[in-house]
């Protein structure tokens, strides 16, 4: 029972990372109608920008948002330069133009910081179990990793629904041009939406950095991952994205943690050992074949879509 | 009426006939290198006419066609493995494969549009990534070395020219039978389906149908290519069907130019070739790749294809001077 818990944790714990990446995915995608796959490459940079910047201040606390920095200007940077010049085109466009900005930035991260990975380490204050329940000991960190997300995401609400700034990009999102005229410099307004995204990616790396190590392409694998969700969740929805990604990652954690007992029971010994690592990772893709024969845009589809 | 003689045909004209004679000077040089390299180019080549074929043509934008070159693959290194090596059972079990597993994806993906098609085809291709990461009997993650290439009466597939030569046949059958495909019927309804579905179908074309076959028949023959790509290494590994590969047969189809007969040959040679120089010249030949294909997308939209059509126009008699001159709106 206790190890159930801990394995519902862990799967809230995934579900909340995957939702920073996906919030950004699907605001960018929602605001500017722009597939972004480079999004997997800000949440490397995230990553190692803050194992580099808390190895060079020595304080956890200053190298994070120092990191968190970074990846926001990286990822405004990209939006002048690159992204700016895809608005409008077709998707396969996006697809490719972005399919070459993760070559560059692998590369570009190979060449900087070399090809073998770093390790970000907590500091010892962070790095404790707290006891949620009797028997029940929980690392801290895991604890404020779902904490502060959750912060995130009631920030993202409040920024996107009840704030000056949020409402011109709800406005630029239902119809460019009218928000263009009514003197609102979209432009900047999009640099910003993006820089946003970016930086929710880069915060999602950094935070995971300690926990896996900081390696070239550890943003693909979680990326297509975070599509899973925005696709399960309804493309350009925060709330679905929020709600998908509890549901991803709830079932990915669980499956993996269980999913070969329960073939064991059904299958001979060694066909389960065969065959549960393959099948626990198909699950979520599973899942969302079986949602999207339910419905084909997604659980919470964006209502202008 | 396109001249005959026009940049795009020439520079066709000369690719074939070096691809054609590529052996005799390789055999004469003994480079065999060159002769490997172009072996690969032309298997790569024939995967990415397949997915000219949906995406080109369809509109079907599949980030997830690497899948079948995979199942291809491991279809004939699988049996090899289970001591089958009798090529007249390998490659039909690899064909029929490819063409069930295009069928079950294309089932769930087709009713989905836009950007949750790229995303579905990615995950499903993904999945297919796993299963194969999984199949611990068949070498996991590591991959499955073919001890003996697949067995043909009279054709002896380890002989290099040889194979070459089948590499070349199968790629110019395909590219023939994807330019019959597109200027038939069917081909008339796949591109209708792809500028207006809801036109189509009000016609009373059932375009999910079209669609779906035409989907299946590109996966079938990028399965294929994924049999002579396991042939061609004697070496199947879930690598060869992780999604850079799928990014990488759209960066041939577009660099090469969508919806034209031999853009996907001059993408896989010009992407490929641009590959092995660049790395000559740098180890991080990446960094200079991904910002090209960004330009490529950005100011060279219709491809080499359309760069060399470009060409042609501009040298030949403008047709209707007259209209012309009218000026717009």
């Amino acid at each position: 029972m206790i190890y159930f818990i801990e394995q519902c944790l862990n799967g809230v714990q995934l579900g909340m990372l995957l939702f920073l990446l996906a919030a950004g995915l699907t605001l960018i995608f929602g605001i500017m109608d722009l597939v972004n796959l480079a999004h997997g490459s800000l949440y490397m940079l995230g990553a190692y920008f803050a194992a580099s910047l808390v190895a060079w201040t020595d304080s956890f606390l200053l190298g994070v948002p120092l990191a968190l920095a970074a990846t926001l200007v990286v990822g405004m940077a990209v939006e002048v330069i690159a992204m700016r010049r895809l608005y409008g085109r077709d998707h396969l466009d996006h697809v490719l133009g972005t399919f070459g900005l993760i070559l560059f930035f692998n590369e570009l991260v190979r060449l900087i910081w070399g090809p073998a990975g770093m390790t970000l380490f907590l500091p010892a204050w962070l790095n404790v179990a707290v006891p949620l329940l009797p028997g029940l000991a929980y690392p801290l960190y895991r604890v404020v990793i779902i904490m502060v997300t959750i912060l995130v995401a009631l920030f993202l609400y409040a920024l996107v629904m009840r704030t000056r700034l949020g409402m011109l990009i709800r406005a630029g999102a239902s119809n460019r041009e009218m928000v263009g005229a009514l003197g609102i410099n979209i432009k900047l307004l999009y640099t910003f939406v993006f820089g946003l995204g970016a930086a929710l990616a880069g915060f999602a790396g950094l935070m995971q950095a300690p926990i896996l190590t900081v390696q070239i392409g550890m943003g693909e694998n979680i990326l297509i991952v975070a599509f899973v969700v925005i696709v399960i969740g309804g493309i350009g929805s925060i709330r679905g994205a929020f709600i998908a990604s509890l549901f991803v990652g709830m079932v990915d954690t669980i499956g993996r943690a269980f999913f070969p007992d329960l073939l064991r029971l059904v299958l001979s010994k060694e066909a389960a050992a065969t065959a549960a690592p393959a099948l626990s990772s198909m699950l979520i893709y599973l899942l969302m074949a079986a949602v999207l024969v339910l419905r084909p845009e997604g659980l919470f589809p964006a209502a202008n879509r | 009426m396109t001249p005959m003689v026009n940049a795009r045909n020439v520079v066709v004209a000369a690719l074939l006939a070096f691809l054609l004679l590529l052996p005799v000077y390789t055999g004469v040089t003994g480079n065999t290198f060159l002769l490997t390299l172009f072996t690969r180019i032309l298997i790569l080549a024939l995967a990415a006419t397949s997915l000219n074929l949906i995406l080109g043509y369809g509109g079907m934008v599949s980030f997830g066609h690497a899948a079948y070159l995979g199942i291809g693959g491991y279809a004939i290194g699988i049996l090899a493995a289970e001591g089958i090596t009798s090529g007249f059972i390998q490659w039909p079990v690899a064909l029929v494969t490819s063409a069930l597993v295009a069928l079950i994806i294309g089932l769930f993906c087709l009713r989905t549009r836009g950007v949750y098609f790229i995303m579905i085809t990615l995950a499903f291709a993904q999945m297919i990534y796993y299963v194969a990461a999984g199949l611990a009997r068949y070498g996991g993650d590591d991959g499955l070395t073919i001890y003996r290439r697949s067995q043909f009466d009279g054709l002896n597939l380890s002989n290099k020219p040889t194979f070459y030569y089948l590499c070349l046949v199968l790629l110019l059958a395909a590219i023939y039978l994807v330019w019959r495909l597109v200027n038939s019927r069917f081909g008339m309804v796949i591109q209708g389906a792809r500028s207006n579905e809801r036109r189509m179908q009000s016609i009373g074309f059932p375009t999910f149908r079209y669609r779906l076959t035409c989907f299946v028949i590109a996966g079938t023959m990028c399965g294929l290519a994924g049999a002579l790509l396991a042939n061609h290494t004697d070496f199947v590994s879930p690598a060869m069907m992780y999604w850079t590969r799928s990014g990488d047969l759209i960066v041939m189809v577009v660099l090469g130019g969508m919806s034209s007969t031999f853009g996907p040959l001059i993408g896989a040679v010009a992407l490929l070739v641009l590959e092995e120089v660049l790395s000559g010249f740098t180890e991080y030949w990446q960094i200079i790749l991904g910002p090209l294909l960004l330009l490529v997308v950005l100011f060279a939209r219709r491809g080499i294809d359309g760069l060399l059509a470009g060409v042609a126009f501009a040298r030949a008699p403008k047709p209707d001077s007259l209209d012309a001159k009218v000026p717009r709106g």
